[in-house]
C-alpha cells in the first residue's frame, strides 16, 4: 500500500538512479542529537543520562543516522493522547 | 538496623564434597526412633539434624527449637545413581565425547574454532556440536570406534544397545577435558558434570520434614522421611549383598531399586516411572511436588499470604445506609479487634467500657505484655489500667474498615467504609457502590479488613473512602452511581406528570431527612421535580441533553417532558433525570456534584436518591402486563406488509445471485456479497418496524397518566433497550451465528425440512414472529443456534479477556508516575517522559478529554470574566 509510506527524500542508487526513500507510517521519525548537545538536553529534561532508555546502534531506524555510542536520538511519534510526543533514547 | 544488600544470586549444583562438608551427620540406619521413642543415632531423625520438639537442644548448634535452623545430613551411596533431573544433560555429554579417551568427537581445528567462540566465558554450544559429532564414526583423537548412546528416560543409558551403569558413566564423564567442557557450557570452577551422577545424597534437616505425634503416642512421619527410609534401607541391603559377594544379578536389581527410590525422592511424577505410593495408596509428595504448581510452595505460600483481622461473608443490599458505610454483622464485629491507646482523655470512657460490656477483650501493658479480660479479673484490670496502656477492643460503629471484592482489577476494588454493626450474618452495602466492586447479590462474598495502626486508619480514611472514589481514575467519569432501579426510580419521580399530595410529600421529605416543606408548585400538590430538587445543592446550575430527550427527538415525537435537563440554583426546571444524569460512565449531574462539591455532598445526594427511589418504587412500583406488549392493528398490518416486501426482495436477490447478475461488493466474493445483502435486507426490515413499535409503546410514558412498564426502563436507559421491545412486540428478524446467517447444519440446508440449496430468507434463519406470538418450531431452532453461540461467546470472552487483563496489569503494576511526571519502574528506570505522553491524569479529565474549550468559554462568559 503506497499510502502506508511517507515521502521522505531522494536517494541515489549505486547506478546513479534517483529514487524516493520512503518511511513506513508505523516507523516514527528518528532525529540524531550529537554527544555535544546531550548534556544540554539532559539539563532540560532534568534527568541523568544513564536513566535514558536505550536503543542499539544496529536498529534499522538508527542505522541510516550513522549514530555513535552515547549519542541520543529523538523519536517523534504520533500519540493518541498528546497528538505528537517526543521520546529520547541513548544509542548503545 | 543492619542493612545488607544482595549482590547477586548464583544457582549451581551441589557437589559431593560440599554435601559432606555441609553435613552434620552421616546416616547409617533406616530406623527413626528406638523402642523408647528416642531418635536413633545415625538415623533419619538424628538430633544432629535439628530440633522439632520444644525444650530440647540441638546437638549440632546447641540452640532450641525457636533458633535452630536445622542442619543437613548426608548418606554415602554404596553405588552411584543417575540424578533423574540431569538425564538429558548426561546424554549430551556422552553423545559428544569418546568413550575411550573422553575427548569431544571433533577435530582439533573444529575444537579451536569453538574455543574462540567461547573465548571469554563458557558457552553452551552443544546444539551446534551435536550436528558435527553425530556422523563421526571414529574418534579423531584416539581412533576408537564410536558407539551409539541411548537414553531410556529418565535414568537408563545404553551404549551400542548394551546397558551402561552409573559407575561407568561417571568414569566416562570424568575423562572429558576441562577446556572442552567449557564448550558445552560448563564452568568447571563451579560445576563438574560428573556430579550429575549422585554418589552422596544430601539429607534435609528434620525441620522441613517434621514428624507429627498423634494421640496415643503414635508418630506419623513426613512423606520425605518415608522416602528417605526406603533409600537408606535399600542402600544398606546393597552394602550387605556386596560385602557378602552376592551374584551380580542381585546387586544390579538392588541398584535399580535404589535408583528408583532416589528418582521418586526428587520427583514422584517422573515420566516413565510409577509414582511411589504411601501404604494407603496415596502417592507421596516428594521434593518437586512440594514446590511445583498451584498448591506448591511458590504459588500457595509465597505469593499467596493470609492475613489476620479480616472477615468474609455474603453481601446484601441496604439502601438505608450511606455509600461510605458498611453493615458489619455482629458476629464478625465480635471477632475483629481495633487497638486503641488509653490516654488521659479517654481513660474514663475506656474504664467504663470495660466495666459495662464484654467488649474489650485484651489489654496491652506499656511493656508489651497482653492480658485477656474475663469475669474474674475485670475489677482488677479496671483498677490497673492507666494512660499508656492499649486496649484491643471490638469493632464498633464508626471504625474505618477496608472492603474488597475479588477479582481486584482496579483500585476501586478495595475501598474504605465506616463500619456500622448490624444484626445478622451478612455484610450490607449500599447498592450504589456495586459498580466499582462489580458486585451483585446473587451470593457474592466480600472481604473486610480492619486497619490496625493509626497510619493505616488515617490513610484509609483520607485516601480510600468510598465517597472520594466517585470519579474513576480510569476514564474520568463516575463509577459510583445508581444503576437499574435507582435510575428508573429517579425517572419515575422526575416525569412532569408525577405529583404528590402534602402527606406523601412530607413522608418522602422525612425519609430523606429534610425538615423544611417547600411551597407547593402544582396548586395544592407537589411535583416530583420539586421533591427531587430538595436533594440538589442549593447553588447548582447545569444544563444537558437527557437520554429521553434525545430518544424522542430521533423518533420525531413531540417532547412534552422537556428536552434538556435544566437545573437552576438547585431547582430542576425541566427535563427528566435518566441515565444521562445519573449513571456509571455518563451521569453528568453526578459528575458535577462529585467534582465541584466536597465529597460529603455527593454522599448526601445519594442518601436522598436512595430514600426517594425506595419510596417511589415501593409505593407505585413498576410492572408489566402482557396486554401492554400487544401491538395495534396498523402495526400488525405494516409488519405483515414489510415482511412480505422483504421476502419479495429476498427472492429477487436469490435470483440475481443464482444467475450471477448480482452486484458484487468490492473485496468480497459473490457468496459473501449475497450473504451481506441478505443480512442487510433483514436489518432494514427490522429497523422499519422497530421505529413504529417504539413510537407506539412510548405513549405509555408520555400520556397524562403514565403507565410504568418496561418502557420506563427503556426510556431511562436503566435496563433493556428497544431491541428487547422489538423481540417481544415486533419480530425477531435474522438469527445470526458468527456475524452472519447460520450456515452449518445439513448439506446445503439448515434443517431437513428445507429444500437443499434454498438460500432464501426463510431457509437462512429469518424469524418473522415475536416472543409474544410465539416462534414456530423451525424459527425456534434457528433462534437456538444464535443463542448457543451467545452462550459460548460469553464464557470464552470472559475467560480470555480476564487472563489478558491479568497479564497486562501484572506487567504494569510496579510503574509509578513520579513527581516530575515521568513514569518509572520500581528500579527507577525511565518508561515515559511524561505520564501517558500528555501528562494528564484521567481522573481529572471529563471522559478522557482534559480541556473542553467550549465549556470553559461558556463558563467564563457566564462568570463575566470575558
Amino acid at each position: 500500500m503506497s499510502s502506508a509510506y511517507i515521502l521522505k527524500k531522494l536517494k541515489k542508487l549505486p547506478g546513479g538512479l534517483l529514487v524516493e526513500e520512503k518511511r513506513h507510517y508505523l516507523v516514527p521519525e528518528h532525529v540524531l542529537i550529537r554527544k555535544e548537545k546531550v548534556d544540554e538536553l539532559m539539563n532540560e529534561l532534568g534527568i541523568n543520562k544513564s536513566a535514558l532508555p536505550k536503543i542499539t546502534k544496529l536498529d534499522p531506524a538508527i542505522k541510516p543516522l550513522k549514530a555513535d555510542k552515547g549519542d541520543v536520538v529523538k523519536i517523534i511519534r504520533d500519540s493518541l493522547t498528546a497528538g505528537q510526543s517526543t521520546y529520547y533514547r541513548r544509542v548503545i | 538496623m543492619i542493612m545488607k544488600k544482595i549482590g547477586g544470586i548464583e544457582f549451581t549444583i551441589l557437589g559431593p564434597e560440599l554435601i559432606r562438608k555441609m553435613s552434620a551427620v552421616e546416616l547409617k540406619t533406616p530406623e527413626t526412633y528406638d523402642k523408647d521413642g528416642f531418635p536413633m543415632e545415625g538415623g533419619l531423625m538424628d538430633s544432629h539434624l535439628g530440633v522439632i520438639n520444644p525444650g530440647i537442644r540441638c546437638k549440632t548448634c546447641g540452640q532450641t527449637m525457636r533458633d535452630c535452623p536445622g542442619h543437613f545430613g548426608h548418606l554415602e551411596l554404596e553405588r552411584p545413581v543417575i540424578h533423574s533431573e540431569f538425564g538429558r544433560r548426561i546424554e549430551i555429554l556422552l553423545m559428544n565425547s569418546c568413550k575411550e579417551c573422553g575427548e569431544l568427537l571433533l577435530s582439533d581445528e573444529q575444537i579451536k574454532k569453538y574455543e574462540e567462540e567461547a573465548h571469554h566465558k563458557p558457552k553452551d554450544l552443544s546444539k551446534k556440536i551435536i550436528l558435527k559429532t553425530r556422523p563421526v564414526k571414529k574418534c579423531p583423537h584416539c581412533n576408537a570406534t564410536t558407539g551409539k548412546v541411548q537414553l531410556d528416560k529418565p535414568t537408563n543409558f545404553y551404549y551400542n544397545k548394551e546397558r551402561i551403569y552409573p559407575t561407568q558413566i561417571r568414569e566416562w564423564i570424568e575423562k572429558i577435558p576441562e577446556v572442552q567442557l567449557k564448550l558445552l557450557g560448563y564452568d568447571t570452577n563451579r560445576v563438574r558434570p560428573e556430579w550429575f551422577v549422585t554418589t552422596v545424597l544430601q539429607v534435609p534437616p528434620i525441620t522441613i520434614r517434621p514428624s507429627i505425634s498423634l494421640e496415643g503416642g503414635i508418630k506419623s512421619e513426613d512423606d520425605l522421611t518415608h522416602k528417605l527410609v526406603d533409600i537408606v534401607r535399600i542402600n544398606n541391603r546393597l552394602k550387605d549383598n556386596i560385602e557378602a559377594g552376592a551374584p551380580q544379578l542381585i546387586i544390579e536389581d538392588l541398584w535399580d531399586l535404589l535408583q528408583y527410590h532416589i528418582t521418586t525422592y526428587f520427583d514422584n511424577n517422573t515420566a516413565g516411572v510409577p509414582p511411589a505410593k504411601h501404604r494407603s495408596g496415596r502417592p507421596l509428595r516428594t521434593i518437586i511436588q512440594r514446590l511445583k504448581g498451584k498448591k506448591g510452595r511458590f504459588r500457595y505460600n509465597l505469593t499467596g499470604k493470609r492475613v489476620n483481622h479480616a472477615a468474609r461473608s455474603t453481601v446484601v443490599p441496604d439502601p438505608y445506609i450511606d455509600i461510605s458505610e458498611l453493615g458489619v454483622p455482629e458476629e464478625a464485629a465480635k471477632e475483629l479487634t481495633v487497638p486503641e491507646f488509653v490516654t488521659e482523655w479517654n481513660l474514663v470512657t475506656v474504664k467504663k467500657q470495660i466495666k459495662e460490656s464484654d467488649k474489650p477483650v485484651y489489654i496491652i501493658r506499656p511493656n508489651g505484655s497482653r492480658r485477656k479480660v474475663s469475669e474474674d479479673n475485670r475489677e482488677e484490670i479496671i483498677a490497673e489500667i492507666d494512660v499508656g496502656y492499649r486496649i484491643e477492643r471490638n469493632l464498633q460503629d464508626g471504625d474505618i474498615v477496608l472492603f474488597n471484592r475479588q477479582p481486584s482489577l482496579h483500585r476501586m476494588s478495595m475501598m474504605a467504609h465506616t463500619a456500622r454493626i448490624m444484626p445478622g450474618k451478612v455484610f450490607r452495602i449500599n447498592p450504589i457502590v456495586c459498580p466499582p466492586y462489580n458486585a451483585d447479590f446473587d451470593g457474592d462474598e466480600m472481604n473486610c479488613h480492619v486497619p490496625q495502626t493509626e497510619e493505616g486508619k488515617a490513610e484509609a480514611k483520607r485516601l480510600m473512602l468510598t465517597r472520594d472514589q466517585i470519579i474513576s481514575p480510569r476514564f474520568g467519569a463516575p463509577v459510583i452511581a445508581p444503576a437499574e432501579d435507582g435510575v428508573s426510580g429517579l425517572f419515575a419521580l422526575t416525569l412532569p406528570q408525577t405529583e404528590f399530595d402534602k402527606t406523601q410529600t412530607m413522608q418522602i421529605l422525612f425519609d430523606m431527612g429534610i425538615s423544611e416543606l417547600p411551597k407547593p408548585d402544582r396548586g395544592k400538590k407537589y411535583s416530583g421535580r420539586l421533591i427531587f430538587s430538595q436533594i440538589l445543592p442549593k447553588d447548582l446550575s447545569l444544563e444537558f441533553e437527557s437520554y429521553t430527550g434525545k430518544m424522542l427527538k430521533s423518533l420525531d415525537i413531540e417532547n412534552k417532558l422537556g428536552e434538556n435537563v435544566v437545573i437552576e440554583n438547585g431547582i430542576l426546571k425541566s427535563g427528566v433525570i435518566d441515565s444521562n444524569a445519573v449513571s456509571v460512565g455518563k451521569g453528568k449531574l453526578v459528575d458535577k456534584i462529585a467534582r465541584e462539591y466536597p465529597s460529603t455532598t455527593i454522599e448526601e445526594f445519594y442518601r436522598g436518591v436512595n430514600r426517594i427511589t425506595s419510596y417511589i418504587l415501593t409505593h407505585s412500583g413498576m410492572t408489566a402486563s402482557l396486554e401492554e406488549y400487544k401491538t395495534s392493528d396498523e402495526i400488525k398490518k405494516l409488519k405483515k406488509k414489510t415482511i412480505n416486501d422483504a421476502f419479495e426482495k429476498g427472492k429477487v436477490l436469490v435470483e440475481a445471485y443464482k444467475k450471477g447478475t448480482m452486484e458484487i461488493i468490492p473485496g468480497r466474493t459473490l457468496e459473501q456479497s449475497f450473504e451481506q445483502y441478505m443480512v442487510r435486507l433483514s436489518f432494514e426490515t427490522k429497523s422499519k418496524i422497530e421505529k413504529e413499535v417504539t413510537k407506539e409503546k412510548l405513549d405509555y410514558i408520555i400520556r397524562d397518566k403514565p403507565v410504568m412498564n418496561t418502557m420506563a426502563m427503556i426510556m431511562a436507559k436503566s435496563r433493556g433497550s428497544t431491541v428487547n421491545l422489538m423481540n417481544i412486540a415486533g419480530f425477531w428478524g435474522q438469527a445470526s451465528v458468527r456475524e452472519g446467517r447460520p450456515k452449518k447444519g445439513f448439506t446445503g440446508r439448515l434443517i431437513t425440512t428445507n429444500t437443499v440449496g434454498d438460500v432464501g430468507l426463510e431457509a437462512g434463519g429469518f424469524i418473522e414472529n415475536n416472543f409474544l406470538d410465539g416462534l414456530t418450531a423451525k424459527e425456534y431452532f434457528y433462534h437456538s443456534m444464535g443463542g448457543r453461540q451467545g452462550e459460548v461467546d460469553t464464557g470464552v470472552s470472559t475467560k480470555v479477556s480476564g487472563y489478558l487483563y491479568r497479564r497486562l496489569s501484572n506487567a504494569l503494576k510496579d510503574l509509578v508516575a513520579s513527581p516530575d511526571s515521568t513514569v518509572r519502574t520500581a528500579s527507577n528506570a525511565l518508561i515515559q517522559y511524561s505520564y501517558g505522553e500528555d501528562g494528564v491524569f484521567p481522573k481529572n479529565t471529563k471522559n478522557g478529554i482534559s480541556v473542553n474549550v467550549k465549556e470553559e468559554y461558556e463558563d467564563m462568559k457566564k462568570n463575566k470574566l470575558i
